[in-house]
């Protein structure tokens, strides 16, 4: 496939940004975390989201979904990005979803995916255990008991987890943590006794629960995958939420970068527009060439997952390494060329640059993913 | 066309490849090859109109449309080729079938796809550089010709060119970017003498060239007289071209891709790179060749499709100088004092040569557009931002 949108995704993006600007300006983000809105999205979009088949848009039709494929969920994810729209893709879609889809059985997927889909059913998935992304890192057991599972251990920054029906958790079956062999996936429903959920804020206005197994009991028939064999479902997984999340990135960098063109065109110092200063003109159009080059990468990635290709993974570390720079590049760039007026909260680029660098720290930044790309092609 | 008849073009390259590429010129690239065969390989390539490929039969070309161009152009990178371009090629040909007369296509164009003149650029003068519409180099009317005199510097391969396309002042009293013609001319007369220049990686492969009296025909002038500017700039565009590079290889050698060629000066312990610095370094420099590769094509998909106007002929100049520079940085990091050879014991040939490309690729952010000013015009023509 190639890297270009087709008829109908070029006919989804025109749609995705008229939903989007009409329902979803920036300061509806803002409105949501200014009220400490516990849910910390809106419901209500959410599932016209889904009533439009944007949800389960990669979702194969018997469990709701519209089996588009990534490319096109990559359309609705770039306007997302646009409007910084916290609805939950990357918790529910990216890895709550992925998940069950990959490696839950077909009783399991038609419990959960169809309502998935429609809007009505959030998920999460519960891994990270330390500040720095390590997937294999994991200490939370998951000791055999009868024909179950019983779960101890503490998760943090879980995406979207105060608000998830069911948590996607990561366990350790054998082994210990940081490796590969040894892990399960388990879906436990929140309100499972022993589940404690705490709702923490992050700096982009989005959530993270610190989320506490104390015992949890969990049913043979919930995990998703092969015992001990998680990590491979794991990768696969990963993979495809990274390269979503770029997609969103790049919506959010694109916008980010035209307003601050925007303002380069119109603020006047020294009796001048600021966009006459040679260091500023060179410096936006390196931008441009970032942005320009991060967004190859993604189309790639993408078009890798939907075409079936078996290089997923070395691209979407390709393209969560250029997008995490991107990401640090504009973010840092759009605040210093708007001057004081950039650090002030009620200057909508600050939320921006906040929400590109949560992008970028999360699922690995620049570093973990060129490590991960050197080990892939062999050196 | 369908598909199948690409699949059967690219059939017929390939046996026609297998009969007439002797083996050892499948080597990616054309230095040092026994003159011989090149010259064979040469004809061979002439007989098919393929040196290029998607010019009109009638000039010489091979008549393809995009798509075999595209397959042949495959098939030859495939089986590492050497290729057989040339300013002509490159730059004057695409220009000159886009303005030139009919009988300026007919008396230069074929001369150029049988690979039978050798032209040279001359544009750049000691006080013209990237101020290039400054150049002071005159042409004066006399009877059927112009006379000329004047001044070109860091002309590549003038020493060895049969004919120059050259940038003169034919109108002095108008603003700098309406008195300029472009012209074509024998190098191989009285009035023109020169000067080759050694550069820095010891080779002197571009020259002072001086013009006192030389004569061009005025029937050569490509384009309006006194409108030369514009086609000037076309011309930068097809020079400013990529397709997006080596394709991983060396630049220079390409006889291995850069990861080879660092993993084994550097050594590969338990599957890692010995050094996790260059591993951060390689990673991004694979990443960045990936990335302008698909830019690069994007922009023409985009094109194809009427999905964009924007130019990125520039971008693509800026960020394929950059990464052939970083190729070559990380490559000199990894020999470390290896990389310092000039001559004498103790250097293989494949050390030398990365000391040689080290210095050659700092012209990439000089020649055809310096990387500043190439961010001058994506700021000016791509972002539209007001000077
Ligand atoms: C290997 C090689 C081959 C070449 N081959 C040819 C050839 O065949 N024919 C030909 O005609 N020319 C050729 N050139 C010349 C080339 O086009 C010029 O060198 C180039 O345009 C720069 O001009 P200059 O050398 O005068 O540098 P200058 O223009 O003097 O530049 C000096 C420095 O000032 C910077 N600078 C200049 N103007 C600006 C500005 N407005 N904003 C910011 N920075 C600026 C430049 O970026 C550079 O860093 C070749 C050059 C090289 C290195």
């Amino acid at each position: 496939m190639g890297l270009i949108l087709t008829e109908d995704q070029l006919i989804l993006r025109n749609m995705a940004k008229s939903f989007f600007d009409e329902k979803s300006p920036v300061e509806r983000m803002r409105r949501l975390r200014d009220s400490q809105d516990t849910t910390g999205y809106s419901r209500e979009l959410w599932r016209e989201m889904g009533g439009l088949g944007w949800i389960g848009i990669t979702f194969p039709e018997s469990v709701g979904g519209a089996d588009m494929g990534y490319s096109a969920l990559g359309v609705v994810l770039r306007e997302c990005g646009r409007v910084l729209a916290p609805e939950p893709f990357v918790s529910t879609v990216l890895l709550g979803g992925n998940a069950l889809l990959i490696g839950g059985s077909d009783k399991l997927q038609e419990e959960l995916l169809p309502k998935v889909s429609s809007g009505e059913r959030t998920l999460c998935l519960a891994f990270q255990e330390q500040g720095r992304f390590a997937p294999y890192a994991v200490s939370t057991s998951a000791a055999s008991d009868g024909g179950g599972f019983r779960v101890r251990g503490e998760k943090r920054f879980v995406l979207d987890g105060h608000v998830s029906d069911q948590i996607v958790t990561v366990a350790r079956t054998a082994g210990s943590s940081g490796e590969r062999a040894g892990l399960t996936v388990l879906v436990v429903d929140a309100d499972t006794p022993g589940v404690t959920v705490e709702r923490s804020e992050l700096l982009d206005g989005r959530n993270a629960a610190y989320i506490k197994f104390d015992d949890v009991a969990v049913d043979a028939e919930r995990v998703l995958g092969e015992v001990d064999c998680g990590a491979a479902l794991l990768d696969a997984v990963f993979d495809r939420a990274t390269i979503g999340l770029c997609a969103e990135m790049v919506g959010s960098f694109e916008e980010a970068f035209e307003r601050t063109l925007e303002y380069l065109k119109m603020r006047e110092q020294f009796g001048v527009k600021i966009g006459t200063f040679q260091a500023l003109r060179h410096r936006a159009a390196h931008m441009f060439g970032e942005i320009e080059f991060a967004r190859s990468v993604v189309l790639d990635a993408q078009s890798a997952i939907d075409d079936g290709r078996d290089d997923v993974a070395e691209c979407a570390s390709a393209a969560k390494a250029r997008c995490s720079d991107v990401a640090h590049l504009i973010g840092g760039e759009a605040i210093q060329m708007h001057g004081g007026i950039g650090m002030t909260d009620e200057e909508e680029i600050g939320l921006f640059a906040k929400r590109l660098k949560a992008a970028e720290l999360t699922l690995g930044d620049a570093n973990y993913h060129r490590n991960r790309f050197a080990g892939l092609r062999g050196y | 066309m369908s598909s199948t008849s690409i699949e059967e073009f690219r059939q017929e390259v390939r046996s026609w490849l297998e009969k007439n590429l002797p083996q050892e010129l499948r080597v990616g690239s054309r230095k040092g090859l026994p003159k011989d065969s090149l010259r064979k390989w040469t004809e061979a390539l002439v007989s098919r109109g393929w040196i290029t490929p998607e010019w009109p039969t009638e000039y010489g070309g091979g008549g393809l449309d995009r798509k075999h161009a595209a397959a042949l152009k495959a098939e030859l990178k495939a089986i590492r080729a050497p290729m057989i371009t040339s300013f002509g090629t490159m730059m004057l040909g695409p220009t000159l079938l886009e303005f030139g007369t009919d009988e300026q296509k007919q008396e230069f164009l074929p001369q150029i796809s049988r690979h039978e003149v050798v032209w040279c650029q001359g544009y750049s003068e000691p006080g013209a550089g990237s101020d290039l519409a400054s150049l002071q180099t005159r042409a004066v009317r006399d009877g059927d010709d112009y006379v000329i005199t004047g001044q070109k510097i860091w002309t590549t391969g003038a020493d060895k060119a049969d004919w120059i396309f050259c940038l003169v002042r034919t109108d002095l009293a108008a603003p700098k970017h309406e008195g300029i013609s472009f012209i074509l001319f024998p190098m191989h007369q009285p009035g023109v003498e020169v000067s080759p220049l050694t550069l820095i990686d010891g080779s002197a492969d571009f020259s002072q060239v001086f013009f006192d009296g030389a004569r061009a025909q005025a029937k050569h002038v490509v384009g309006p007289v006194n409108g030369g500017w514009t086609i000037a700039k076309r011309l930068l565009q097809h020079e400013r071209t990529t397709d997006g590079g080596s394709e991983g290889g060396i630049t220079g050698a390409m006889k291995e891709t850069l990861a080879d060629f660092v993993k084994r000066e550097v050594g590969v312990e338990n599957g890692v790179l010995a050094d996790p610095q260059l591993r951060q370094r390689l990673a991004q420099q694979e990443i960045e060749a990936k990335a302008l590769k698909l830019t690069m094509r994007r922009a023409r998909e985009e094109a194809r499709a009427g999905q964009t106007a924007r130019d990125i002929g520039s971008l693509g100049k800026y960020r394929w100088a950059n990464m052939v520079q970083g190729e070559q940085n990380l490559a000199m990091l990894a020999l470390g004092t290896q990389g310092l050879g000039w001559s004498g014991p103790g250097f293989e040939d494949t050390h030398l040569e990365r000391t040689r490309a080290w210095l050659t690729t700092r012209a990439d952010s000089i020649w055809g557009g310096t990387n500043e000013v190439q961010l001058n015009v994506i700021a000016k023509r791509v972002l539209e931002i007001p000077e």
